[in-house]
């Protein structure tokens, strides 16, 4: 939409206040971590920076072994990253190219799922993970041991390869016309030389999509590695935070020294893709 | 004859080959989907007729959760609260967004900066957020209450009175949701005809005018594919109650997965918790059902 010079000012103005809005809480937790106590809780507030120091993220660094969190977070999320982009793309070109008994059915199925949200399966995902034969201790029958509670297995496979990616990629394959693999296809190359070979390197935007989704949903998950992981050295860095706001009285430097420095692998993650994110999203949009 | 009775064997060992190489492509992800979607819903649902505790009990008995969850107060309110969220929630952020895309959609300098800064604190975990916004809501020193005091206004104590503890998790959520749906909402402009403003405008049309007259009708259908995607993640909400309220006070921002975390966890009344998440699932789906039917009648209107 085309408008005025005077509409202008007036947008960016709006825009501008909006944007400080949204930007004020990162100003105030970037500030609150690099600050002295005493300029943290003075009044009225101070809003220039004044004297700087690191004792907040020394201190969030002794409190909890940050470290070990953050390679426990990093294998969780990589792991399943990895299996859902391999077999989701895989998946996803099956039920889009080949032609097999079942293949409306299945997939119609599998997408159904979707409506069914996740505290339906919380409950009895954890018993079919705590069963799960010859897994933790147990036996053939999955009784005797833990399966795969305290493990990361048990927070992986869960979402392993999700319905979603499945979906995602099929949709991308859908828009490759089926000819490409033809002349291949005359010379006698299998179906799996065709896919890896002709189909996949065609994806590459669709994956680094999905990639950067899995990453962002991997690292900021709660909920399910706080029910599986009970370990203290198992844990993940979205639980890291309970050791400072479950004190009665709040360490509010570290708090924030300690959530800037769980967010910050996925801002700089996005920093370097933002293509990726901004087109992930509106894909959803557009699809439904 | 003689060349029927060669073919047949062969056209079927093409079918069995054609089957084998798709299932070898779809069988992990289908693997996965059958041990962790069908047995666990499956099991959901027998769960929520037992009295199932992980320890000792595991008898069948029948209707028995079902009745006691129609009679359940706290599950109640649970519902009652994720209404008055999503009452707050869902008009505000339509209503952000929608805004905030349009103005962004003046083909302004920096808007591409402007969609980056809106975007930023959904990267951020609903945990992180939360945490962040625990120490702005600090009723003595938090940056909310001392903006506040700059125009003569006590701030509450957000956190600690049942009236305000939903409007601070209201807060939060908007505050990381809002730049996806602004970068939703610029999507669906991509599709509206330039023409339809020029036209508008030779009418003598404001910009207001036609983003109330043009836009907002036209992207209808990104509005409600945005509040349905709210409406069920609403009834999801976990994590912003667990880290800044615990659920409280009085209950008053205890959400359904909450309760269902707590009675299944940590009370290990799995089989009840099982019936309240199966209960709370036929809710979701009546309402997304009837809500579709809805904006069916809307749209043909």
């Amino acid at each position: 939409m085309q408008i005025s010079r005077p509409g202008k000012a007036t947008v960016i103005l709006v825009l501008s206040v909006f944007a400080v809005i949204m930007a004020l809480p990162f100003y105030w937790s970037v500030l609150t971590s690099l600050r002295a106590n005493d300029d943290i809780f003075a009044i009225p507030i101070r809003w220039l920076p004044g004297r700087l120091t690191f004792e907040h993220y020394i201190q969030a660094f002794q409190m909890v072994p940050f470290a070990r969190y953050f390679l426990n977070t990093l294998q969780i999320t990589l792991i399943g990253l990895a299996t859902n982009l391999f077999f989701g793309s895989l998946a996803g070109y099956g039920f889009a190219k080949l032609r097999f008994t079942g293949r409306k059915t299945l997939f119609n199925l599998m997408v159904s799922s979707i409506m069914v949200p996740g505290v339906v399966t919380m409950i009895p995902t954890f018993l079919v993970l705590k069963n799960f034969p010859l897994a933790g201790g147990n036996d053939l029958l999955g009784t005797g041991g833990i399966g795969f509670v305290n493990s990361i297995w048990g927070v992986v496979l869960p979402g392993g390869v999700g319905v979603f990616a499945v979906f995602f990629m099929r949709q991308f394959y859908l828009s490759l016309p089926d000819d490409l693999a033809e002349s291949a296809r005359v010379e006698g190359a299998s179906e799996i030389v065709i896919y890896f070979r002709i189909y996949l390197p065609l994806v590459k935007p669709a994956l680094a999509t999905l990639a950067i989704f899995g990453f962002h949903s991997g690292w900021n998950s709660f909920l399910w590695p706080n029910i599986i992981l009970n370990d203290p050295d198992r844990r993940v860095l979205t639980m890291a935070l309970q050791a400072f706001s479950f004190n009665n009285q709040t360490e509010y430097g570290a708090l924030m020294a300690a959530s800037l420095f769980i967010s910050l692998p996925v801002i700089v993650v996005f920093a370097f893709f933002q293509r990726y994110f901004i087109q992930g999203i509106a894909f959803a949009g557009i699809k439904n | 004859m003689r060349k029927n009775h060669i073919i047949r064997p062969t056209a079927r060992t093409a079918r069995i080959r054609r089957n084998l190489t798709g299932y070898l492509f779809v069988g992990p992800a289908l693997l996965f989907f059958a041990v962790f979607v069908l047995l666990p819903v499956g099991l959901a649902a027998y769960l929520g007729f037992t009295n199932y505790d992980i320890l000792t009990r595991s008898d069948w008995i029948g209707l028995d959760n079902y009745w006691r969850l129609l009679q359940d107060e706290i599950f109640h309110t649970t519902l009652a609260n994720i209404v008055s969220y999503v009452v707050l929630y869902v008009p505000l952020m339509i209503f952000l967004s929608f805004c905030a895309a349009i103005l962004l959609n003046t083909r302004l300098f920096g808007a591409r900066a402007f969609r980056t800064i809106y975007y930023l604190p959904g990267l951020t975990s609903a945990v992180a957020a939360s945490t962040v916004w625990l120490w702005l809501l600090n009723p003595e020193y938090g940056l909310v209450n001392q903006i506040l005091s700059y125009f003569g206004i006590v701030g509450p104590a957000w956190l600690s009175h049942s009236r305000t503890a939903m409007v601070s998790i209201v807060m939060v959520t908007l505050w990381s949701g809002v730049g996806g749906n602004i970068v939703m909402y610029l999507a669906g402009l991509q599709n509206i005809p330039e023409s339809l403003y020029e036209s508008a405008s030779l009418d003598g049309a404001g910009p207001i005018r036609s983003a109330w007259y043009i836009t907002f009708p036209m992207l209808a259908p990104t509005t409600f594919f945005i509040s349905m995607m709210l409406l069920i993640g609403s009834f999801q909400l976990f994590d912003q109650a667990y880290v800044l309220t615990k659920g409280g006070p009085a209950n008053s921002t205890l959400t359904p997965v909450y309760l269902i975390y707590n009675n299944g966890f940590a009370e290990l009344n799995m089989g009840y918790a099982s019936a309240q998440a199966v209960g709370l699932f036929f809710l979701i789906l009546l309402f997304t059902l009837v809500s579709r039917r809805f904006n069916r009648e809307v749209t043909v209107v």
